[in-house]
């Protein structure tokens, strides 16, 4: 990354006015556009952190893969697990397009140096919980993900069209999966109801803090990273649920949540933000667990990334002809 | 050995016959059959592709970024190489 203690040269005022033009036009800013430092960490955080937050959300429903109560639940659970795993290898690929590496990333996941979204420091106590993350969580996802399809920065905001294609299925089948239990047995209802409770307010956690005191919602504003205010998407979101929830046959655990007629939105009660702060300083339920299995599965890899690299390596000669042969083929094909 | 011992690579997917390839995204792979395979895993999931090419992202050359560049400077002033520039009268069909 350039050296943000370099004096600013009248070239680099120049490159500044064409970057402030380009993103002042809605134009896209490409990977080997001059981008000014700030602008470059500011992605590169973000991005990470949402890669971080897609393979680190594999986790909590994968727990439930082999309990899945019926085998088509158990192919659709599979299925978005894997998606989750894509949606990260998306984001990783639009980091990199910024200038750090696959390996530098991992590393700062594992060492805390970098966070996921607080979320996944929950725990998956029931099989309902799948539906719960589904519809809320994934829901909430999609929230915040369709706003950045129109990001200023063209690798993020691709790779976001690509992830909010499938991230409806995920949340679809939630909703189903919640619905079912919502009309199985009244122990079943119950469960759903649980899981609800208990999902609701850490997903309108995910829109971040307050407007007011939101640390980066002013410079991201600014340079259309971000479209819309954490506090206007969270309004977003609950107006969008409370029709769901009613057609579910299910509650959400606030008794202030109304209509507002004169704003024409839902009324709800304090976020404990408190509760928040906690869970992303580290307390959360899961946040250790998270890490350890992190770690775990990144070393207990090694092994099949070293023999595919040398793999690679003793076949280097004769795979280059052969696949050269083949890629010839398709060139006149095309 | 990490990940960055993987070269980066270029994918492109045709969507379906009679279309050519497009650049879908990047990804990590040790050789271009892991790539290949990788590929489908990554950008196929759901029938986006019938025909996948992987190229090392270390072969693609590329022009320069600023597309105020004199690189491009000689289409940009030769508007009479686009059909809208003729003015044909009202009424001339065909054409």
């Amino acid at each position: 990354m350039a050296t943000a203690t370099a004096p600013r040269t009248a070239d680099d005022e120049a490159y500044q006015r064409t970057f402030d033009a380009a993103v002042a036009a809605d134009e896209r800013i490409e990977p080997r556009d001059w981008m000014p430092d700030a602008y470059r960490a500011t992605l590169v955080r973000q991005i990470a952190q949402h890669a971080h937050s897609e393979i680190i959300g594999m986790q909590p429903e994968a727990n439930w893969i082999t309990r899945a109560p019926s085998l088509r639940r158990k192919a659709i659970l599979m299925a978005k697990v894997q998606d989750e795993a894509g949606h990260g290898l998306y984001l990783y690929s639009a980091a990199e397009t910024l200038g750090v590496g696959r390996d530098e990333l991992l590393d700062k996941l594992h060492s805390g140096r970098q966070k996921y979204s607080s979320i996944f420091n929950y725990p998956t106590l029931t099989w309902a919980d799948v539906g719960a993350i589904g519809w809320l969580v994934d829901g909430a996802a999609i929230t915040n993900q369709v706003p950045l399809c129109r990001c200023s920065y063209g690798p993020y905001a691709r790779a976001m069209v690509r992830v909010c294609k499938e991230e409806s299925f995920h949340q679809r089948q939630g909703y189903e999966l919640l619905l079912a239990l919502s009309r199985g047995t009244p122990g079943q209802h119950a469960m759903a109801q649980d899981a609800v409770d208990r999902w609701w307010w850490p997903s309108l956690m995910m829109f971040g803090p307050p407007d007011d005191e939101s640390a980066h919602s002013a410079q991201s504003t600014a340079w259309k990273i971000k479209r819309h205010s954490n506090d206007e998407l969270r309004q977003r979101f609950v107006d969008i649920c409370v029709p769901q929830a009613k057609s579910l046959g299910l509650t959400l655990p606030d008794p202030d949540l109304r209509w507002n007629e004169e704003r024409g939105h839902h009324d709800f009660g304090p976020i404990d933000w408190t509760e928040f702060k906690e869970v992303i300083k580290g307390n959360g339920p899961c946040n250790e667990e998270r890490i350890t299995q992190r770690r775990r599965a990144h070393d207990e890899g090694a092994w099949v990334r070293e023999a595919a690299a040398a793999h690679a390596a003793k076949h280097s000669g004769t795979a280059a002809a052969h696949t050269g042969g083949r890629t010839e083929k398709e060139v006149g094909q095309a | 050995m990490t990940n960055t011992d993987w070269p980066l690579w270029e994918v492109f997917v045709r969507s379906r016959r009679g279309l050519s390839h497009t650049h879908a995204g990047s990804l990590h792979a040790p050789d271009a059959e892991f790539a290949l395979r990788n590929a489908r895993d990554l950008y196929t999931r759901r029938g986006e592709g019938v025909s996948i090419w992987v190229v090392p992202s270390s072969a693609v050359t590329a022009s320069s970024p600023d597309e105020k560049d004199p690189f491009f400077e000689p289409s940009a002033d030769k508007p009479y190489r686009h059909p809208t520039f003729y003015e044909i009268p009202e009424g001339v069909q065909h054409l």
